[in-house]
Formats: structure tokens, C-alpha cells, sequence
């Protein structure tokens, strides 16, 4: 059978292939071009615009500020305790750490509505937190801690640290000395890999978030379900541009690096 | 203590400010709901509202149906696209690939929004539907709408897992098989299927488990759709009934965390729902 004659098969695969990333791409190309134009309902023809957009920001600039907020907190958080966490997990296997490493994983295997609820009859009725960003804060941490340390103990495991650390051991470095230059720049990749994941959940996460929220905590997430539910076509489509601006870039970024953490097979 | 055992007790220490800040914020909190759960007029049987209530069995039917119909689906679809993808070579095929995972950071409520475009009142399917059949048709604002929404979400998801583990497959067996005189359908069910299972009940289990429970495409398409994450949602907010909705959402999360468990187990192979 020559190159060219595709037997029927290959073009119903095609075909399907095709569809399916129609159905992906179009509705998102739709969103685009519906926050940009005067008028969806009359379409094109009304004129392209950018007013929406400029109602977008006067509307919900507070919401982008608050997400990035939180999530450059959230990833603070998860760099300050979940590389060590890590470390930890990497260095003594055993019954308790791997138990240790299943339960972080529960708060991302049951769904948020059951965390938030949780934290909300724990500790919604102390005030200051609920109505402060940290108690939000506190949920996404939860949420993205699991990918962190993942991440990051999957490159210590790959890069033999115990025989890099003898090495420096042997040449006299202390335990945290070994730390600080030779455990974490190996694990670079990991960690790297690790943040762009925590903040790309974290700015979209909902969720939890929604659960959360205060009317004076509202995240970007948060701020597009109440445009979606009360405002205008256009400018939920807008507002949904914003996010798309700030998140594919961070998508494209994190496959980057998930990729280049990847142990290379020799 | 010798020095290597001191370095193995502050590695251990190491993992402590993470285990504090997961026993204060999850650990302990879950404890409460449980609690909160059994603390109803019904006191612990409402554990066992979610079959003995006839509305909350009826949620938790269409919610395992939802969420079932979803994972055939996007296994179906992500096979056919993966294998194709993976087996072809073509100008424009990374860009076909970087098209399937553009809905990877997508939030539920981001993906509801998609679906009515896409398919409600003024959406794309209802103008060519009218333009093509005189009948305008819309399908966003229900189950229909909520099962095109857990496709949309999923199909990512699951293709990436499996056009990873395609390309780990071993040519030479399909070759072998073929110059056995398999046909094409045989070599599929004999040898391609076979080798991509631990991948398809891994990627299946976390479709599955995401979409029950899944919250935010619900909460903007509809929020009568009659699904257990919408119902905990509503019992807590609108009826203020907090041991119903504790009780129904440690159900609810027992089911998630036991599906991905048991597909674990069965595939051998690292499960995490994702978001």
C-alpha cells in the first residue's frame, strides 16, 4: 500500500481529531471575539471594540489584584513548607512518610466543596479570618501543596541526591550547608516546575475559592461567575479574556518546565 | 547519635511546618464535619440519607450517570484523537496538540460560560441549527449543557495521559501481530487496548472522580441542575441545613477518594484527581 491511498479508517480518525479540537478551540475563539465586539446579538457587523474591556477593569481590576495576591502567597507558602516537606520525603521511606504523602494528596482526590465546607464550620466563626484574604489563602494552599511537593520529589529521586550529599559530606558540609547548595539547585527544575503549577491552579482555582469568598475577598475566578450571572454577554467575554491573557502564557510556561523536569531516560 | 542519624532526624523535622499547617487545616476540619455530619435530628443516619432520602438518591443516580456517561465519552474521543496524533505525521500537527491542551488551567465556571456560547441562547450550535434547520437548538442550560461542559474539561486531561503512554508503545508487537494476519480491529482489542489499560483506568478514574465532583460548571450553567455537589451546595447556602451538607459531602468525598483508590490499585500506577 502505497504513502498515499489512506485506507477509510484514517480519515474517520481524521475527522474525529478534528472535531475534537473544533470543539476546544471554538467556543474560547467565540469568547474572544464576543468580548471584543460592540454588539454579540447583531455580531461582527456591529464594530470591534474595546469598551468592554475598559468596563471589565473599572468593574473587577480588584479581583485580578486579589488573585495574584494570593496566589504569589500561595506559592510562598508552598516553597516555604512543601520543598522541605519534600526533602523530607525524599531522604527516609518509610510506613509514616508514605502515609504522609497520601494524605496530602486528599484535599485535590475529594472535592473542594468538602474542604471549604470543613474550614468554613471549623474556623468560620473566627472573624478576622474568614473576612481576610488568608482564609482563601489557606484553601489553596491545600489544594496546591500536593502538586509542590510532587513535583519536587519526584527531581530529588531522579538526581541521586543521597550520593551528590556524601560526596559533599565528605568534603565537609553540614547538614544545612548541603541543603542550601546542593539539594536545592538540583532540585531547581522540580521546583520551578512545581510554582508555575501552584500559581496556574491557584489564580483559577473556584471551587474552593467560591466557598470562601467574602464580598470583600473576591478573586478573578469569583469575580467571572458574578459576570457571568449578572452582566452583559460582552463583558463576561471580556472579563474571560483577561483571564485567558494571564493564564496561557502561565499554561504554556508550566508544560515548559514539566517538561525539562522530566528525568531524562538514559 | 552518629551524624547520619541526627542528618535522617532533621530531614524527618523538615516535613514538620507542613504536616502542622495539613493536621490545623484539613486534618482537623475534616474531624469537625464529620462531627457536624452526624450532629442532625437524624444524628448519624445521615450518613445513609444519600440511598435512603428518595431526592438525595435521585442527585447521587444522576451525578454517578453524568459522571459515567463523561469518562466513556472522553475515553472513546481521547483514544481516536491520541492514537491519531501520536501515530500520524503531518504539517500542523503540533499545533493540533497544543489546541487539546489549551483548556488545562480552565476553571469550571470558565468552561460553563464556553458551553452556553457554545450552545445556548444565542450560541453558536442554535444559529447553525436554525440556519440549517429553520429550528433554533439549545442545550447548554441542563444535564446536556453539563455533559458537554465535563467533555470539554476532561478531554485534555485524558489525552495527554494517553498520548503518553501511545508512545511508549512497542511498535514491533503491532507488527508482529499483523504479520500474524491480525486485523486491524484485532490488533486494537489484542494489543493496543490491552497495553494502554493501566493508562485508560488512571486517567479514566480522575475523569470520573472530577466530574463528580465538579461544582463550578454547574453553578453557572444552572443551579436547579440536579447533581450532589449542586445539592450539598444548596442545602448549605439556601436551607442553612449544615449537617445535611456535611454528611452528603463526606459522602460524596469518600466516593471520589475510593474511586481513585481503587483504579490505583488496579493500574498499578500514580492517580491525582485534578481540579
Amino acid at each position: 500500500m502505497s504513502a498515499r491511498a489512506r485506507p477509510p479508517r484514517f480519515w474517520v480518525q481524521a475527522a474525529i481529531t478534528l472535531a475534537v479540537c473544533a470543539f476546544l478551540v471554538v467556543p474560547v475563539g467565540l469568547s474572544i471575539l464576543a468580548g471584543l465586539t460592540e454588539n454579540f446579538f447583531v455580531g461582527l457587523r456591529s464594530g470591534l471594540t474595546l469598551r468592554w474591556l475598559g468596563e471589565v477593569w473599572s468593574l473587577y481590576a480588584g479581583t485580578v489584584g486579589m488573585s495574584v495576591g494570593i496566589a504569589l502567597g500561595c506559592l510562598a507558602v508552598t516553597l516555604a513548607i512543601g520543598v522541605p516537606a519534600a526533602y523530607s520525603l525524599s531522604r527516609v521511606q518509610n510506613r509514616w512518610t508514605r502515609l504522609f504523602e497520601e494524605l496530602l494528596v486528599l484535599p485535590v482526590a475529594i472535592p473542594g466543596l468538602a474542604t471549604a465546607l470543613a474550614l468554613i464550620l471549623l474556623y468560620g466563626g473566627w472573624r478576622e479570618l474568614r473576612a481576610s484574604p488568608v482564609f482563601i489563602l489557606v484553601g489553596h494552599v491545600l489544594f496546591t501543596l500536593p502538586f509542590m511537593v510532587r513535583s519536587v520529589l519526584a527531581v530529588m529521586l531522579a538526581v541521586d541526591l543521597r550520593t551528590l550529599e556524601e560526596a559533599a559530606a565528605s568534603l565537609g558540609a553540614g547538614f544545612w550547608r548541603r541543603f542550601a547548595s546542593v539539594v536545592l539547585p538540583n532540585a531547581m527544575p522540580g521546583i520551578l516546575a512545581g510554582s508555575l503549577m501552584v500559581v496556574t491552579l491557584s489564580l483559577g482555582e473556584f471551587n474552593l475559592t467560591w466557598m470562601l469568598h467574602t464580598p470583600l475577598t473576591r478573586t478573578l475566578p469569583v469575580g467571572l461567575a458574578d459576570s457571568y450571572a449578572s452582566m452583559r454577554l460582552e463583558i463576561g467575554s471580556a472579563y474571560t479574556l483577561v483571564f485567558f491573557i494571564i493564564i496561557i502564557p502561565l499554561l504554556v510556561a508550566m508544560q515548559w518546565a514539566a517538561r525539562r523536569a522530566q528525568p531524562r531516560r538514559a | 547519635m552518629d551524624v547520619a542519624g541526627r542528618d535522617r532526624t532533621r530531614a524527618l523535622a523538615l516535613a514538620l511546618p507542613a504536616l502542622v499547617v495539613f493536621a490545623a487545616f484539613w486534618l482537623l476540619p475534616m474531624v469537625r464535619l464529620l462531627h457536624v455530619g452526624a450532629s442532625g435530628p437524624g444524628g448519624i443516619a445521615a450518613y445513609a440519607a444519600v440511598v435512603t432520602d428518595a431526592q438525595y438518591f435521585k442527585s447521587l443516580v444522576s451525578t454517578v450517570a453524568l459522571s459515567a456517561a463523561t469518562t466513556v465519552a472522553t475515553l472513546a474521543l481521547s483514544l481516536v484523537a491520541g492514537l491519531f496524533l501520536q501515530r500520524n505525521r503531518f504539517p500542523g500537527r503540533s499545533l493540533l496538540v497544543s489546541m487539546l491542551t489549551l483548556p488545562l488551567a480552565f476553571p469550571g465556571v470558565v468552561v460553563g460560560f464556553l458551553v452556553i456560547l457554545f450552545a445556548g441562547r444565542q450560541g453558536l450550535v442554535g444559529d447553525l441549527a436554525e440556519w440549517l434547520f429553520g429550528e433554533k437548538l439549545v442545550f447548554a442550560y441542563g444535564m446536556t449543557g453539563l455533559f458537554t461542559g465535563y467533555l470539554y474539561f476532561s478531554i485534555p486531561r485524558v489525552i495527554l495521559t494517553l498520548m503518553a503512554s501511545i508512545e511508549k508503545l512497542d511498535p514491533a508487537l503491532e507488527e508482529a501481530a499483523r504479520s500474524l494476519g491480525a486485523s486491524t480491529w484485532q490488533v486494537t482489542r489484542d494489543v493496543i487496548l490491552p497495553a494502554l489499560r493501566p493508562a485508560m483506568l488512571s486517567s479514566g478514574a480522575i475523569c470520573f472522580a472530577t466530574a463528580m465532583g465538579a461544582f463550578g460548571t454547574a453553578f453557572t450553567l444552572a443551579t436547579q441542575i440536579n447533581v450532589l455537589p449542586i445539592t450539598i451546595y444548596n442545602e448549605f447556602t439556601n436551607y442553612a441545613n449544615f449537617p445535611m451538607a456535611a454528611a452528603l459531602s463526606i459522602v460524596l468525598g469518600f466516593i471520589t477518594w475510593a474511586v481513585l483508590a481503587l483504579a490505583r490499585s488496579a493500574s498499578g500506577a500514580g492517580v491525582a484527581a485534578a481540579a
